[in-house]
């Protein structure tokens, strides 16, 4: 499980705390105000950010020191999550090969299914600049299904989608958590999207990142925080 | 990491190959009582020529660059990117054709002497001068242009709303423009005319026409008084830490800027007045830049034929010189394409490379004849030169890079190598290739370092059109100096259009 022990993240005169676990093969969805601190708590967990006090720990082992590529994370971003100027073999081929060495012939075979996993058979040639939004995003969650890591953290990589689109992605992001057994945290500042795609849901409203509750508990009676940024005085 | 100590190993080695040098010549330095006599006349002439070139080329610039704003006329284009050309081009080509221009046998002489006009000389202070103006006068004016370009399009439009005549125009709104540009771009050319080595050999000499830098060549190569030499090096050095301090703080970092080629929309400049003085100044300006150019050509021509082997083989030398100087560059610059760096890089530019010159052949005497080192010495000394453009050039960009994909990578975890060759490089491919491109046309003209180091055995393709000139074989120097036009011409536009290939 991921434990957040403890943990003070500080920018400026912006503190987030968060104390809490998270289990194994659960899909949390991460909700708030924007500027409440959802994306910094992300950052913590993919370590890009330091924390200022407290420990991050993965099945027991400490990873608060660790690298972002040593983690037991893969990142879905707002945007940039391919290299625009590579093929899409050759970005999926990145995560394969962190060194940059070539492929393997198994490894081919690897990222051909990967593709073809995500409705994108046979587009291995072409540049992400030739693709649609939703193909881009399906070779993106393509590149986390060949990463095969533990933790898979989305920090909103639909939101440019259409309703319809978006659907569809989060659908398919629950599948592949659940065929790689991964933890799937998401960033989301829409209610319906929490409520299709997690079955948790953190709070994350002044300063202070809440321990994990049901989805549906916590939208039917939300507390104050919560009630405003909904809207419902 | 690995990228990291990259870095610091290419910051210990500018910094080495700067610093170590200087203290050679510092502790070599005999102490100011070593100047002689014509010394105080030199450093004189230095600061004299300096701020008259830098004060004309700033002085013509602002016409210039306002009729550009304002005009569009057929060729445009074309003078825009002529702007940008003297960067590239061989001081000792500019010097000719300069010489073609204005010299005793020149157009210009030949219309004075028609017009019963006494004749000018372009040797002396004038010849300095103007061909300072020649080189600087296209920088000052896209200085100036870009302070023009940058002038909010709302405000010209109220301007033009209002009704403001010409000069009401000038006071509230290019005065203030002018007045905020105009120092840093004087500074920046006074500091590059300080450094004047080719020109001030060429045109300059003699007791009344010397700069500190050609001093200090003398002092090495005719009198080989090392002392004084080192002297001049610490006063040169001091002249140009001090001048470049003030430039920089003044000029707020310039840049190579693209999108000169846009024109502002202007309603003003109607009258017939200013159409006069706009058509004319780039017209003058035009003719001023391209007579030289042109002639050059035209008497080169025949003398491209009839090159002889001492010419072909400092070609050779020359083009081996400057691939050998860019690949040091780029090696240099990549690693050091952060903030830091480029301020690292700037010692490059502070430090004259006749000081660096010098150091080197201090630290190499004991071991070994410097003259043999000739070759070696100035491809280092041009990369150190071009490493600041360099910087310049690919920094905004690899942070860019840094910036959009440094999460991607980290994320991934991708190696230090597999981000270089897959990530940093193929997105830099433009800038590498205008950077590759300024440092071989650098290299390639320079007349440096290599005056102070060659023998007969060993010159390059700008010596040897210096040698030429000077034994009077005009026809020859002249083939040569075409040759060495089109090479530097040759290697940027290669380097640069590889770089857009597929980009």
């Amino acid at each position: 499980m991921l434990e957040l022990d403890g943990l003070v993240m500080r920018a400026g005169d912006f503190t987030l705390r968060a104390e809490m676990t998270l289990e194994p093969r659960s899909r949390v969805a991460v909700v708030g105000p924007s500027g409440a601190g959802k994306s910094t708590l992300l950052d913590a967990i993919a370590g890009f950010r330091r924390p200022e006090a407290g420990r991050i720990l993965w099945q027991g082992r400490d990873i608060t020191a660790d690298a972002p590529g040593t983690r037991p994370v893969a990142s879905l971003f707002q945007d940039q999550n391919l290299f625009p100027h590579l093929s899409l073999a050759r970005n999926l081929g990145l995560a394969l090969r962190l060194g940059g060495g070539r492929v393997s012939a198994h490894e081919n075979q690897q990222i051909e299914e990967a593709l073809a996993e995500v409705g994108l058979a046979g587009f291995g040639a072409r540049k992400p600049a030739e693709l649609s939004g939703g193909q881009a995003s399906r070779a993106a969650l393509a590149r986390v299904l060949l990463q095969n890591r533990p933790v898979i953290l989305l920090d909103e990589p639909f939101a440019a989608l259409g309703p319809a689109l978006k659907a569809e992605m989060l659908s398919r992001v629950a599948e592949l958590a659940d065929k790689l057994g991964a933890l799937a945290l998401m960033v989301s500042h829409d209610p319906a999207d929490a409520r299709r795609f997690a079955s948790q849901t953190v709070l994350v409203a002044d300063g202070v990142a809440e321990p994990p509750r049901e989805t549906e508990a916590l939208f039917s009676d939300p507390p104050d925080s919560l009630r405003a940024y909904l809207g419902q005085a | 990491m690995a990228r990291r100590s990259l870095a610091l190993i290419a910051a210990a080695a500018v910094l080495a190959l700067t610093l170590v040098p200087v203290a050679a010549v510092l502790i070599r330095a005999g102490g100011l009582s070593a100047f002689a006599p014509g010394d105080g006349q030199a450093l004189r002439f230095t600061l004299v020529q300096a701020t008259l070139s830098a004060g004309f080329s700033v002085l013509f610039a602002v016409p210039v660059a306002r009729a550009l704003a304002r005009r569009n006329f057929p060729g445009r284009g074309l003078l825009v990117a002529l702007l940008g050309a003297p960067f590239i081009l061989p001081v000792i080509v500019a010097v000719l054709g300069l010489i073609a221009t204005f010299g005793s046998n020149g157009i210009v002489n030949r219309g004075l002497a028609a017009l019963g006009l006494p004749e000018m000389t372009i040797y002396g202070l004038h010849g300095v001068v103007i061909a300072h103006v020649f080189f600087n006068l296209p920088l000052a004016t896209r200085l100036v242009l870009q302070g023009w370009l940058a002038m909010p399009g709302e405000r010209l439009r109220l301007a033009a709303s209002l009704g403001l005549s010409p000069w009401a125009m000038f006071r509230t709104l290019e005065a203030p423009m002018l007045a905020r540009i105009l120092p840093g771009a004087f500074a920046v050319i006074f500091v590059i005319c300080l450094s004047s080595f080719a020109v001030a050999l060429t045109l300059g000499g003699g007791p009344r026409a010397t700069t500190v830098e050609l001093a200090i060549y003398q002092a090495m190569r005719f009198d080989f008084d090392l002392g004084r030499a080192a002297s001049l090096s610490l006063l040169q050095l001091a002249l140009a830490v001090v001048a470049g301090l003030v430039a920089l703080r003044l000029s707020g970092g310039a840049s190579f800027g693209a999108g000169l080629d846009r024109r502002v929309a202007r309603w003003d400049g109607r009258g017939f007045g200013a159409r006069l003085l706009d058509g004319g100044a780039i017209l003058i300006v035009a003719l001023f830049l391209l007579t030289p150019l042109t002639l050059v050509a035209l008497r080169g021509a025949p003398g491209l034929l009839q090159l002889g082997a001492g010419t072909l083989e400092a070609a050779w030398h020359s083009l081996s010189v400057a691939l050998a100087s860019t690949a040091l560059c780029l090696l240099w610059a990549l690693p050091l394409a952060t903030r830091r760096g480029e301020l690292l890089g700037l010692l490059g530019i502070a430090i004259s490379p006749l000081v660096l010159g010098t150091g080197l052949f201090l630290l190499v005497r004991p071991v070994m004849n410097p003259f043999a080192l000739a070759l070696p010495v100035t491809a280092l000394v041009n990369a150190l030169v071009s490493l600041p453009f360099a910087l310049r050039i690919l920094r905004p960009e690899a942070e860019a890079i840094r910036e959009d994909f440094g999460r991607l990578a980290g994320s991934l975890g991708l190696s230090g190598w597999a981000w270089t060759r897959w990530v940093l490089l193929p997105r830099l491919k433009r800038p590498l290739g205008f950077a590759a491109g300024l440092t071989a046309a650098l290299s390639m003209g320079d007349l440096g370092v290599i005056a102070l180091f060659a023998d007969p055995d060993r010159a390059t393709l700008p010596l040897q059109v210096y040698r030429l000139m000077g034994s009077y074989q005009m026809e020859a120097a002249q083939g040569a100096a075409l040759l060495l036009l089109m090479a530097s011409l040759a290697l940027f536009w290669l380097f640069d259009r590889g770089g857009r290939v597929g980009a």
